[in-house]
């Protein structure tokens, strides 16, 4: 039964991908003063957002994990946090190719693109903690609590171009700034392409979530066998 | 009051062998000597990130502190004791984040001078003040850092860890120390756009402390 929702789901992300992919190349015009290379907003911004998705469920998770003693949201936790870090990395890595054409650096410390990364490796230190401890339960509590503490990073990135004056864009979605800054097309298809990363994100969750299962019962059988 | 006894609990065994305080002041002094080949200690500009100098130094220091804070309690099971005593985590919590505030703050007042010596830096003018900023940055990397000491202290690799979920987290508080510090030193008042620097340290400790008061205990049972 999951197999065949992970099934569905794939092919589904997939499609979306694909037909998402050719409108971007194909059907939308260049933007006015950027050109061509504006095209990597459409995965730079939603990897953004599917990233603080999954960081947003790894909090919940996490709270609920010290709430209800429940391992499964500790996995859920887990999974979304190693979900989110790869989207982050979308789009770490998409800023900087678009930075390197328009600004011509890589990099520019601005408060943006500094608190993208220092998010980054918060969560990193998550995963390297999660590593460090052996006992599932103890693992479990001490990175419930980090990842409490991790989201403050998040919060932070997302205030951060409006707290500091950045080099980094200023917000273009109409519904946060309430005024229509970008053709609506444009806008329609960053929910498009940000729909179809979230069922992304949702599928390598699950993807995740199983492999852990696994991991667990094969644990168990193999603690039986040396009982035997 | 139990915090208190706490703290002078961990002051006193600290003051008695000096361990992590020696090595503590040691490292900051070779930091401080390091900082001179990187660039030339003689130039002008050191003044413009003298702060950023500083608080790197302390954030070292630091570290070697905070790492000690549980880690102390670990022979002779002294952590397992100390749980099991009717002493709640917050108060636990509460005294350990003192014991070490201090120790750092002495490690701070001490560099202070040596960095001035070093660096041809004035700071005595605006020592009160200073004073305040770097209260207010400790406070707040030792907060997080002791819930962190407490998180990692059973890990065999918590030397390594503790640095590397503390340093990101307490950026907020690292980058608006070390920029008021950088004003100070420069011979000037905090004031107008530089409230903001101060606001953003004041509201991290009070947002950390109230976040770690809540969730220690849940790190500490066991």
């Amino acid at each position: 039964m999951t197999k065949n929702i992970r099934l569905g789901l794939g092919v589904l992300v997939g499609l979306l991908l694909l037909r998402n992919l050719y409108v971007i190349l194909f059907n939308l015009p260049d933007e006015m003063e950027q050109g061509p290379i504006y095209r990597i907003f459409y995965y730079h911004l939603p990897a953004f957002f599917a990233a603080i998705v999954c960081y947003i469920t790894a909090l919940v998770a996490s709270s609920l994990y010290l709430m209800k003693k429940n391992l499964r949201y500790d996995a859920i936790a887990m999974a979304a946090t190693e979900v989110g870090l790869a989207f982050a990395a979308v789009n770490l890595i998409t800023g900087m190719i678009w930075g390197r054409i328009s600004w011509g650096i890589w990099w520019a410390w601005d408060a943006r693109l500094t608190w993208a990364l220092i998010c980054w490796l918060v969560y990193f230190g998550y995963l390297m903690l999660r590593q460090a401890i052996d006992d599932p339960t103890e693992r479990a509590k001490n990175s419930a609590v980090l990842s409490i503490f991790a989201f403050v990073s998040v919060a932070i990135t997302y205030k951060a171009i409006e707290w500091w004056r950045t080099q980094h864009p200023g917000p273009v979605l109409s519904i946060r700034t309430g005024q229509q800054l970008i053709d609506p097309v444009m806008e329609n298809m960053l929910y498009m392409n940000f729909l179809a990363l979230a069922t992304l994100a949702v599928l390598m969750v699950i993807i995740r979530l199983n492999q852990e299962e696994m991991q667990r019962q094969i644990d168990g059988l193999r603690r039986r066998a040396h009982a035997i | 009051m139990v915090f208190l006894q706490i703290a002078a609990k961990d002051l006193r065994s600290e003051l008695r062998t000096k361990e992590s305080l020696n090595a503590s002041l040691s490292f900051a002094v070779v930091i401080l000597l390091l900082f001179s080949f990187a660039f030339d200690p003689s130039s002008e500009a050191v003044a413009e990130f003298s702060g950023g100098l500083l608080w790197l130094v302390f954030a070292f220091a630091g570290a070697l502190i905070l790492n000690r804070s549980f880690a102390r309690e670990l022979p002779n099971d002294c952590l397992e004791v100390l749980i099991a005593s009717p002493v709640s985590g917050a108060q636990l919590f509460l005294g350990k984040t003192i014991a070490s505030f201090v120790l750092l703050l002495i490690i701070e007042v001490i560099c202070l001078p040596i960095f001035g010596i070093f660096y041809d830096i004035t700071w005595l003018p605006q020592a009160l003040p200073l004073l305040g900023i770097f209260a207010l940055g400790t406070w707040g990397m030792t907060v997080l850092g002791t819930l962190f000491s407490a998180l990692t202290v059973n890990l065999s690799l918590r030397e390594l860890m503790l640095p590397m979920l503390l340093y990101p987290l307490m950026l907020p508080a690292l980058m608006a120390a070390m920029r008021l510090t950088t004003i100070l030193l420069a011979g000037n008042a905090i004031g107008g756009g530089d409230i903001v620097w101060l606001r953003l340290l004041i509201g991290f400790d009070i947002i950390f402390t109230a976040l770690s008061l809540a969730l220690v205990e849940t790190i500490l049972v066991r």
